[in-house]
């Protein structure tokens, strides 16, 4: 991308210009295969962000103002095509397809819980900080205790956010509560920065009767309507044109307000990621999309995925404003988070964040990435890359976090989720009944009618049906 | 995707006749004062005036949406009701109706055009996956109720593959959505405006050949039809017929010439496909112990299938004869043979003929 922008003269420089910081000079990431050299993270330094508030609208701005910044060639002409007027040239030129430097990485604080000297950025308070962390130590002691309990038979499935510990907090840290999530399924810190209750997410992934979701849906497939934060489906990038929808309603009804779409790079090669970022720039609406790229989607390598720089060079595609961050660096997530909000909101645009991380889990209980990569490259994500011990080393930095609060907090947090799986595991599972109500608002008579067919059946057959709900 | 540019070839025989036929339609509930002639694409404008003038939350959006679009549906209500409210979108259907779940999940009434429900394709995903089960799966903490995707559907003389088709029952295998089909310009109104306001997502297919063709006296008022309820549009006592949409109009003939030799039909117009109303159609198959259906989409896995199967399980002793489907060909909807693959009039009368005798 950057070689694109630097050969093409005067659009590189509008270009440039508008998209403020996301193409600022800064040190080069060198290795364009990060997944092989995953330290080029960690080292390389901030970039600052200032200035991108003022930001415009960068595609009107590339065919309106060309020719007031460069005098043309005796050989130049332009000509305004339906869609704005664009400069001819008589060199044969193909736009590369890849940059000779990678997009660089919106970065703050080292792993060792130091910041950039030179950032400018906007600070964390202790009382945030110290819920960021103490969210980060829970999710990631729920994702161990609810493995487990899958692996012992008790729940049929789950899916960890290890390694993403960072993206989950700091970005939900950085939004409102109004603000409406449409996530993936790797997001549930998000949800637990909301108030999500320990007992509650419990009580889904069992599937008990005090499930929001009624006990319909697969474990870690959470909802919540006063947490404004929609509920899971599995089929991927399907909550990204809904995002567009949703986003669009907030513009019309003026709110101080945004959606938050979460999703993988997998994701990004369905047809609805596409359709979603192309409807929001038209749509001009106040949505955010921030992508995990975590380099796999289950066995696939984003290699194999995608040829292009990621995923934040897609944005300007669209004509949409584009950060990459250091998903690890729950600073820096939480600062451009911040940031896109407020352009979302104020300049009522849509947003792309791609936030680099490494899934450090396997994709679900259902899969083993043993089986198809390497496990020193887990490994070196996992301590050398820690997300949550960054972000530790950072709050201990401020004299904000003890090793005292540290065992006090995972007790307590081990002890209330272990209550919380015993209360969920004895609870009743949903009555039948909830098998046929909400396929519509009000049943209709082929529901009843087969709702009276299965009871009989039942009283016949009792054996062939669970006993743990009641009929 | 592309469209046909318009209807303004001229029909072929069967074509007119339809033209020149009286719709039948339920006993209008106001006086003749408030009827205006109208014809199917005005009656679902007029709707849509109606729904965004009676909710300040109703939303009108598709490709070419804002110009009126290329049946004319939307004309004039980008001018009145502002471009925030009835607007073009990008030339997508699966980002339309992902879009319009989205608009409706926040509370709104989103009325989403797909161009040609031959491109409805693409949001499939949306439709099956999201609207269909955004209620159920949040345990009705969500729900999507208020989108209807409308799309225009079926035979036009001269559409093609891709022009033409009658994607219906792919719909009717999907708990959670409704799938309606009006039959006339009045149909269209009342039954479009239910669909706007019914609190669950709604396909709704427009029978794109009567858009000019079928006129009709319609109620200038706001007025709504029931969903859910079949209507029987024709008395009869030796063969129930049963279609929906542009079809019925098709089969209205059959029958009146089947009276010519003394067999007496009873047509019933199913108007919503799913879930669709059982009892009505029961009562008639019981009344005359036999049954037809007809429609345009492809006969094998077409929603006739399941109203025979059903009728079948219900009535099986009462049934005289096997029951009669006449439906389009399994053959992609094709251009010149398009006469040969329709369920034309000769060919239902044939099949009353045969099932009254067998």
């Amino acid at each position: 991308m950057a070689a694109w922008f630097t050969r093409s003269g005067n659009i590189a420089h509008h270009v440039k210009r508008n998209m403020g910081s996301f193409l600022r000079p800064a040190p080069t990431l060198s290795d364009s295969s990060w997944s092989r050299s995953p330290a080029c993270l960690g080292n390389s330094p901030a970039l600052l962000w200032a200035g991108r508030l003022e930001s415009t609208r960068a595609q009107k701005l590339v065919d309106s103002d060309s020719e007031n910044d460069a005098p043309l060639r005796d050989d130049d002409q332009a000509i305004d095509f339906p869609g704005g007027r664009v400069m001819l040239t008589s060199e044969m030129q193909f736009i590369p397809g890849y940059p000779q430097q990678r997009v660089h990485c919106y970065h703050l604080m080292n792993n060792d819980g130091q910041t950039n000297m030179c950032s400018s950025f906007e600070q964390v308070s202790k009382e945030v900080a110290v819920k960021m962390y103490s969210d980060m130590i829970t999710l990631q002691i729920m994702d161990t205790i609810f493995y487990e309990a899958q692996r012992q038979g008790r729940i049929s499935f789950y899916l960890t956010s290890v390694g993403e510990e960072a993206i989950n907090i700091a970005s939900a840290a950085a939004l409102s509560p109004d603000d409406i999530v449409m996530a993936q399924y790797r997001e549930p810190g998000v949800l637990l920065w909301r108030g999500f209750t320990l007992q509650e997410f419990a009580n889904q992934c069992f599937g008990n009767k005090a499930d929001c979701g009624k006990g319909r849906q697969m474990p870690i497939h959470y909802g919540s309507k006063k947490l404004n934060y929609f509920t899971v489906s599995s089929p991927l990038a399907t909550q990204l044109p809904q995002a567009v929808g949703a986003a669009y309603s907030l513009k019309m009804d003026n709110k101080d307000a945004c959606v938050v779409a979460y999703f993988g790079d997998g994701s990004t090669s369905e047809g609805d990621f596409h359709a979603s970022l192309n409807f929001a720039a038209v749509m001009e609406a106040p949505v955010i999309f921030l992508c995990r790229n975590n380099g796999w989607a289950i066995s696939t390598p984003t290699s194999e995925q995608f040829r292009s720089d990621g995923i934040v060079v897609k944005g300007p595609a669209y004509g949409i404003q584009s950060i990459r961050v250091d998903g690890n660096d729950a600073l820096a997530v939480h600062n451009a988070v911040r940031a896109a909000r407020q352009m979302a909101i104020h300049e009522q645009r849509p947003i792309l964040v791609e936030a680099l991380t490494y899934r450090v889990g396997h994709h679900s209980t259902s899969d083993d990435s043993t089986k198809y990569r390497p496990v020193d490259e887990v490994k070196h994500w996992e301590m050398g890359q820690n997300p949550v011990n960054r972000f530790r080393k950072w709050v201990e930095r401020n004299g904000w976090w003890s090793e005292e609060d540290e065992s006090q907090l995972r007790s307590s947090i081990r002890k209330q989720l272990l209550q919380a799986i015993q209360v969920a595991e004895k609870m009743e599972k949903p009555p039948l009944a909830d098998l046929f109500s909400d396929v519509y608002d009000v049943p209709p008579s082929i529901l009843f009618e087969q709702e009276q067919q299965l009871r009989e059946t039942i009283k016949r057959h009792p054996q062939d049906y669970p006993s743990d709900v009641p009929v | 995707m592309a469209a046909t540019g318009t209807m303004r070839r001229s029909f072929g025989s069967l074509a007119f006749s339809i033209s020149k036929r009286a719709f039948s339609t339920s006993p209008s509930p106001v006086d003749a004062n408030g009827l205006k002639s109208m014809n199917l694409f005005s009656a679902i404008n007029h709707a849509l005036q109606i729904a965004l003038e009676s909710d300040p939350r109703a939303y009108v959006f598709g490709e070419d949406v804002s110009f009126g679009g290329v049946f004319r549906c939307t004309t004039g209500l980008a001018d009145r009701f502002g471009k925030g409210r009835v607007f073009n979108t990008p030339l997508c259907e699966q980002g339309i109706v992902g879009f319009g779940i989205g608009l409706a999940a926040m509370g709104n009434r989103a009325i989403a055009e797909i161009q040609f429900a031959d491109y409805i394709y693409p949001a499939f995903d949306q439709i099956v996956n999201e609207a269909a089960k955004f209620r159920y799966r949040s345990g009705n903490q969500f729900n999507c109720g208020g989108l209807t995707i409308r799309a225009p559907y079926g035979a036009v003389g001269h559409g093609g593959h891709y022009h033409s088709q009658s994607p219906e029952s792919f719909f009717c295998h999907v708990p959670g959505i409704k799938v309606v089909i009006p039959r006339s310009p009045k149909q269209a109104k009342g039954l479009l405006l239910s669909c706007i306001r019914d609190p669950n997502p709604i396909v709704f297919f427009e029978p794109k050949w009567l858009y000019r063709l079928a006129v009709e006296e319609v109620p200038e008022h706001d007025y709504m039809l029931p969903l859910s309820e079949a209507e029987v549009i024709r008395q009869g006592t030796d063969i129930t017929l049963v279609g929906w949409g542009a079809q019925l109009a098709v089969m209205e003939q059959a029958c009146i010439d089947a009276e010519k030799e003394g067999i007496s039909c009873e047509l019933i117009d199913l108007r919503t496909l799913l879930p669709w109303d059982k009892e009505t159609v029961e009562a008639s198959v019981r009344k005359t112990g036999r049954l037809l259906v007809s429609h345009e989409a492809p006969v094998t896995g077409g929603f006739g299938a399941e109203i025979s199967a059903s009728m079948v399980e219900r009535c099986f002793l009462r049934l005289e004869a096997p029951v009669a489907r006449v439906c389009g060909l399994d053959t992609p909807f094709p251009l010149v043979f398009e006469p040969f693959y329709m369920p034309t009039k000769n060919k239902i009368l044939d099949a009353i003929k045969s099932t009254v005798n067998y």
